[in-house]
């Protein structure tokens, strides 16, 4: 039975980062929390410790369980009677075992029932579990939402709801409806206020992964007559209140054990968590934030799964008198298929950690006031993470999606077949360039980033790391493509012209996520001392140049007056 | 009604997984080559105490475990789980011990823990796979015994309901407390480890493991005292020196032969029974099936 953490010496590499330190620090205010809690770390190691122990169990359980259980709960998927959605079994099992290890609310504070874990390793395990069952990793990671409780509810919401969380009752955010989709400023779910301060909703929501949850975030309406997103708040409904029933599940293509849920509220009764008003504009910016966080996780997940699962397909499979990763347009996909994986997990551990220190500092505000200093990193951190979370999102989704179409290419017409695992991959891959915003809404975030300069910021704190020797031609070459990358942008902007920048965002966005990517699988490559990494940091630049080339080509060659010839009617 | 419950547990060389140099020359086992492990059927008996501590609020599960120091290994995985303490039964003079030397200094332990409900373990280990020692300790200790158990249905009014697994079905039997029941490997799979208990008991240490740790772990030890993990000698469990270890083990291995399987050609049979007849007669004249 394998152990998905321990087999994969990557996770340990990024979790070892030498910002993990200041991190740790901070979210231990020091370590005092030993004097009061009996599986508090007294120091850094003890913590680092703890996280790779943890980490080892969730990879246990992934390994064994949860990965063997995963085609079962694809083929029995979930299922809807009696206004319940009804997990598959192996789903029941899964979370059990996750219930039993203490695997739920594990970034919750020690005094709320969690692990007080950061970010970065809870990332981590959410990276493991969606390699085991990649739908399953939406139930298990909606214990996110509690972060939205922990963050803006009431203490007594927090000390009712977040302990529950931690002893394994699951989540829900209910946001989209059938009229507002990417667009949430629509919503209508009606919230009334009851004289004696609770609310009641009225209305349907749509498409709410775990839609039968135990704790619901859901957003309404709070405030009559309003039309858009300031009208919006936000309230948790109890499921042992009652008032929403599960009208029915779609049939989905992938993620099939997890429900996806139609909810009718019918007077529900809810609290309101946070201040009216704030709903959208605030709270659901805030999750949906670790929301994405979550998903580029999961797809990294789903990177893994797919290049382990070709690999492992090409070494066996014979033609022509040998195995298939013997020819060159085989062991081409694989290369490239491992490069966007170690680029995109590269990635995801650099925004993790980007998260995990301005929430830190957050966290210690309320506590005390920060120093100017602290003020100052908390400000640049937290932009450091906004720009690198829609790139991950939207890059690493699109990456697993492509690796899994590269997995059953390499498995030829075996891949097309229901026998082998990789076209579960690739079904379940689909939706994560969707949800929790589309690749296209992930550019709208990172355009500004693009335009104010953040990732040339941080492609030019990344040039001034240590490069391998190995790796020097990739930095000199880097460097060039940078200047090709800002020529690009200039260019862009001095159009002038919101449509124009709109048509060639995408192109920008994904020349910065490749040159972020490079460099940062590159200087990864170098502090990690990894083969394997600085293999794919080559096999990633050569990828990038051509990728950073084309588009730069793109937009040189691009009569903005022929957008027109674009626009479709 | 909170109960004392005993887990028998052993740790084991991992035979599941055994390559080219699991054993030497001279045909013993090269344990370097076999990572040591918690016997497979123990956590099975694990799982059952721990769902019995779970349904009897204020019971107690404990680990006994006879073997080198190392074996401490065992009861923490076991507390990682859930069991809330064990004991080590480690002595040079217990080293060497047959089933009815091992069965006899683990009665003694069990009773010097004295006051036990129920007594819990695999049904054999799977280094020795002799299911002998389960069986004999409830003899020494004059219990009854429940083998084969899958499931433990019910636990009151000092009564165990047990479900037993039978070759082509199973069977449900009642036994007085306190009993030894031995668990089957068809029974529930043992629970994970658990996060919180994981960083909590990560630093627990049997006695000989506290004496070996430098000043600063073995104080943080001393100001935990849950962090200790007693060892037993035989002295201490008042032991006949005669009846444990090599003197106590009647058992003698006289040879160890290494079999290696090999299949070197395949025949095809017809479904008939003429076909099939010769194949038994074949197998039994060559030593493969019978006696």
């Amino acid at each position: 039975m394998a152990n998905f953490y321990t087999d994969n010496p990557d996770l340990k590499n990024h979790l070892s980062h030498p910002l993990m330190e200041k991190i740790v620090a901070l979210k231990e205010r020091n370590y005092t929390d030993a004097e009061k809690f009996d599986y508090a770390p007294v120091d850094y190691a003890d913590a680092m410790d703890n996280y790779d122990k943890v980490l080892e169990i969730v990879g246990d359980i992934c390994g064994g369980k949860i990965a063997e259980n995963a085609e079962g709960v694809d083929h029995q998927g979930a299922s809807c009677s009696d206004g319940h959605a009804h997990y598959a079994d192996g789903t029941v099992e899964n979370l059990d075992l996750c219930r039993k290890a203490g695997l739920m609310g594990m970034a919750m504070p020690r005094r709320l029932g969690g692990l007080n874990f950061p970010i970065t390793p809870y990332i981590m395990a959410a990276d493991i579990v969606s390699r085991a069952d990649t739908g399953f990793e939406n139930l298990w990671g909606l214990q996110d939402c509690a972060e939205t409780i922990y963050e803006f509810g009431s203490e007594e919401q927090k000390q009712k709801y977040i302990t529950r969380v931690c002893q394994g009752e699951t989540m829900s955010m209910d946001l989209t409806e059938p009229d507002a989709g990417s667009d949430l400023q629509s919503v209508m779910l009606k919230a009334t206020e009851q004289p004696d301060g609770t609310w009641r909703l009225n209305g349907v929501k749509r498409f709410i992964t775990n839609g039968d949850s135990d704790i619901h975030l859901v957003l309404a309406r709070s405030e009559d007559g309003t039309k858009d997103g300031r009208g919006l708040s936000m309230f948790i409904y109890d499921k042992r209140d009652g008032g929403v029933t599960v009208r029915r599940i779609e049939n989905k293509m992938g993620i099939k054990g997890s429900p996806t849920c139609e909810l009718v509220y019918k007077n529900a009764k809810a609290e309101l968590c946070g201040s009216r008003r704030m709903g959208l504009i605030k709270y659901v910016m805030a999750l949906m934030n670790g929301a994405r966080l979550g998903i580029a996780a999961q797809s990294v997940g789903v990177s893994e799964i797919a290049y382990r699962e070709a690999l492992a397909y090409a070494k066996e499979r014979q033609q022509f008198g040998k195995p298939i990763i013997e020819f060159p347009a085989v062991y081409e996909m694989l290369s490239v298929m491992k490069a966007k994986l170690d680029a995109s997990r590269c990635l995801l551990y650099e925004t993790a950690r980007y998260v995990d220190l301005y929430k830190a500092y957050e966290d210690v505000e309320k506590e005390r006031k920060l120093t100017p200093e602290e003020k100052a990193e908390l400000k640049v951190y937290r932009k450091y993470a906004d720009a690198c979370t829609p790139l991950a999102k939207g890059l690493s989704s699109e990456y697993c999606n492509q690796n899994a179409y590269d997995c059953i290419q390499i498995h030829g017409g075996s891949g097309f077949m229901k026998d082998y695992a990789c076209e579960r991959v690739y079904r379940d891959a689909r939706i994560t360039s969707i949800y929790e915003g589309t690749t296209q809404l992930q550019v709208v975030a990172a355009i500004r980033h693009v335009t104010t300069g953040t990732y040339t910021a941080l492609m030019d704190i990344y040039k001034a790391m240590p490069f391998s020797e190995e790796l020097a031609d990739v930095k000199e070459r880097l460097g060039k493509l940078v200047e090709k990358y800002v020529a690009a942008v200039d260019a862009v902007q001095a159009v002038n012209d919101p449509a124009y920048t709109d048509f060639m965002a995408r192109r920008l966005v994904e020349m910065a996520g490749n040159l972020v990517m490079a460099y940062l699988l590159a200087t990864d490559a170098t502090r990690y001392n990894s083969e394997s990494m600085t293999k794919s940091a080559k096999v990633y630049a050569n990828m990038a140049e051509a990728e950073v080339v084309k588009h730069s080509s793109f937009i040189a060659s691009f009569k903005p007056e022929e957008l027109k010839i674009y626009v479709q009617a | 009604m909170s109960l004392n419950i005993v887990v028998l547990a052993k740790q084991v060389p991992d035979t599941r997984n055994v390559g080219k140099d699991a054993m030497k020359e001279d045909g013993t086992i090269n344990r370097a080559a076999l990572p040591a492990i918690f016997n497979p059927e123990d956590l099975n008996a694990l799982e059952q105490a721990l769902r019995l501590k779970d349904a009897n609020p204020g019971s107690t599960v404990t680990i006994l475990t006879m073997g080198l120091p190392r074996a401490a290994e065992v009861i923490r995985e076991a507390i990682y789980r859930g069991a809330d303490g064990g004991i080590v039964l480690t002595d040079r003079a217990l080293g060497g011990a047959d089933t009815l030397a091992t069965s006899y200094s683990l009665a003694q332990a069990v009773k010097k823990i004295g006051n036990y409900d129920i007594i819990l373990g695999g049904r054999q280990a799977i280094d020795g796979d002799t299911a002998q020692v389960g069986p004999q300790i409830a003899e020494k200790l004059g219990l009854p015994q429940v083998t084969y158990a899958e499931e433990i249905l019910d636990c009151k009014n000092g009564y165990v309901t047990v479900k037993r697994r039978l070759e082509n079905g199973f069977e449900v039997v009642k036994s007085p407390l306190p009993c030894v029941v031995t668990v089957n490997g068809s029974a529930a799979e043992c629970r994970p480890r658990n996060a919180q208990r994981l960083m909590k008991y990560k630093r627990a240490v049997s006695t000989s493991e506290k004496a070996a740790l430098a000043d600063a772990a073995r104080e943080f030890v001393d100001k935990h005292p849950y962090l200790n993990i007693d060892e037993w000698s035989a002295a201490f469990v008042e032991a006949d020196p005669e009846q444990i270890g090599l003197p106590g083990s009647p058992t003698k291995v006289k040879a160890v032969e290494n079999v290696v399987f090999t299949a070197k050609e395949s025949r095809r049979l017809d479904n008939n029974d003429q076909d099939i007849e010769n194949l038994i007669v074949e197998l039994i004249a060559n030593h493969t099936i019978g006696g």
